[in-house]
């Protein structure tokens, strides 16, 4: 018996609940010949902000036991050319592409999330308020209840689209975070983002990454993004996405057992680029071997 | 592309320094002198991230018995520096790994019967030899080689073996001129007039010494660079270098691992870099 795999985040259907993370996956198009796009439930667009962004200087990333710091600074060709190069590529999917954005006040927010709006081809909104990497890239919104809570309400009133709220782990109470964005108006949240970290070279006695901290990602942050996704999925009415660290098919499951209702893959990807897929077809196999019907019997099903 | 390797040697060539055959698709045979592949070194977590490498050479095997199909191959040369290339070089062979590419965009040969000078720093040798290979067929070939002793300078049997003339230089004095390669360069380009042009790798001052010569005497210069990078597709935007015009305000900021590796010289911005 074939497994029902499909999920709801707000009012976008999703075949499978795996998802590609955003900034791992380019504009979806970089991985078109690795991955079958159509076997995956959606993908994230690299975060998006009113005008291009360079981004920080070298190095920007540097890998650590079981994961990798990125200081990459939300380098991206601004929502212009996005409009233009990269959309086109977005229609001719047959998959959800969820486009991630940012801005510098909660205007920006607003102005991207209407712009984002009248593009068809979007199928839904994810908004960042939690890089780490640049001072005023959404951190600042990311890690005060209030602040976050302005900028979803801004976005909410400029989109009738499916709203994410992509959320910082580098905070004191991620649940006070998650119900605050939930109260303003968030359809789901993506838990979590990277956690702030450091790698030093010893011999040069100086850090390694020029913006000398960076977000950890990869399988090291897991059993913390774990915890996370329990915490708030147990706090809030809307769907939780579950990220960090997913790299295979049990993780992806552990996550929805935990709370979530999807997840998305992010430094596998880098990995394997076929991961997203993999991870797919992977967790279909092992409901169908357990006679699982439905992948929704598992969301929050955690014993004990 | 992305397939499953198996190793079919992987020998220390020179102290330090490993070159590693394995086994290839007929697709990897079109690969161009200046791509790299990416290697997961294993399937654990640790190391997470593939490891880039210029690929060395490419050929094919005789079949192995009469009947069997001949074997396409795939090789890398590189020098041990952490964990990753440190687990490289305990694998053996009939070991498998897992391989993307070729990834990037290779050298541009140039017009044929032009003199063609390599440069190359170390374990930049690596994406050169392929290049020499292509060259040699129409071209006079000259290698320049240089390394901080002679344990650093690689494979020069395997470039004179082309009909490519080699030139060494080490810091130290151990092999060939004592100095810099890029001070033999310069003889050479003295005594022709600065005639050819430039193909280069090895480590960045190197790289900007030889842009540096190329632009001074007006000899086309193309470089392959290095970056730290988690995808090799675009993706991960960790390897991005300088295009000239770049500055704060008017960024310009060049993917190695789809841009390059291979840039032309004058493309990139060198000062303060």
């Amino acid at each position: 018996m074939k497994p029902a795999m499909s999920v709801e985040i707000g009012s976008l259907k999703l075949r499978n609940p795996v998802m590609t993370a955003s900034g791992t996956f380019g504009y979806g198009e970089e991985f078109s010949q690795y991955v079958d796009l159509e076997k995956i439930g959606a993908f994230v667009t690299k975060g998006l902000s009113l005008k291009p962004r360079a981004g920080n200087p070298t190095p920007r990333i540097v890998e650590t036991p079981g994961g990798m710091l990125n200081a990459i600074g939300l380098q991206n060709v601004g929502i212009d050319a996005f409009i233009q190069k990269k959309v086109p590529f977005l229609r001719s999917v047959n998959t959800p592409a969820i486009a991630n954005f940012f801005g510098y006040t909660p205007d920006e927010y607003a102005e991207l999330a209407s712009r984002l709006d009248a593009i068809p081809e979007v199928a839904a909104l994810e908004v960042n308020i939690s890089c780490p990497n640049v001072k005023q890239g959404g951190i600042v919104f990311g890690t005060d209840p209030n602040c976050a809570a302005s900028v979803v309400a801004a976005c909410r009133a400029a989109t009738k689209k499916t709203l994410i709220v992509k959320l910082s782990p580098n905070v004191t109470d991620i649940v006070e975070m998650a119900q605050a964005c939930e109260a303003a108006g968030a359809d789901a949240l993506s838990v979590i983002n990277t956690l702030t970290g450091m790698a030093i070279d010893l011999e040069r006695r100086r850090p390694v990454l020029a913006n000398i901290t960076g977000g950890l990602s990869g399988p090291a942050i897991k059993p913390i993004a774990l915890r996370m996704v329990w915490q708030v999925a147990k706090a809030v009415k809307v769907p939780v996405i579950g990220i960090g660290g997913i790299m295979s098919a049990t993780d992806a499951l552990e996550f929805m057992l935990a709370g979530a209702t999807a997840v998305q893959v992010g430094t596998a990807s880098f990995v394997n680029p076929a991961a997203a897929q993999e991870i797919a077809e992977g967790m279909e196999a092992w409901l169908a071997e357990r006679n699982v019907a439905d992948i929704k019997s598992l969301i929050g099903a955690l014993e004990g | 592309m992305q397939f499953k390797a198996m190793i079919l040697d992987n020998a220390e060539v020179s102290p330090g320094y490993w070159r590693m055959r394995m086994t290839a698709p007929a697709e990897m045979l079109e690969a161009k002198p200046g791509q790299f592949v990416m290697v997961r070194v294993n399937p654990s977590i640790d190391p997470l991230i593939r490891r880039p490498f210029g690929v060395f050479d490419v050929g094919t095997l005789q079949p192995a018995f009469t009947g069997a199909a001949p074997q396409p191959y795939l090789e890398i040369l590189y020098r041990v520096v952490g964990k990753g290339t440190g687990m490289l070089s305990t694998l053996h062979a009939n070991d498998i790994l897992d391989i993307l590419g070729p990834l990037g965009t290779g050298f541009e040969n140039g017009p044929a019967g032009e003199e063609k000078l390599i440069v190359g720093g170390g374990v930049g040798l690596a994406p050169l030899y392929l290049l020499a290979k292509e060259l040699v067929k129409d071209s006079p070939v000259r290698l320049f080689a240089g390394g901080r002793t002679k344990d650093d300078v690689l494979c020069i049997t395997e470039f004179e073996r082309l009909g490519v003339e080699c030139y060494t230089a080490t810091e130290d004095g151990s092999l060939g001129e004592c100095g810099l390669v890029t001070k033999v360069l310069e003889q050479r380009l003295d005594a022709t007039g600065n005639k050819g042009q430039i193909f280069a790798c090895g480590p960045h001052g190197m790289l900007k010494a030889v842009a540096g010569i190329g632009a001074k005497r007006s000899v086309k210069t193309q470089v392959s660079l290095e970056g730290y990078m988690a995808c090799g597709m675009g993706a991960c935007l960790g390897c991005v270098c300088q295009g000239t015009e770049h500055s704060a305000e008017n960024p310009d900021y060049r993917c190695v691992c789809t841009e390059g590796p291979v840039f032309e010289a004058a493309e990139l911005k060198w000062e303060g870099n």
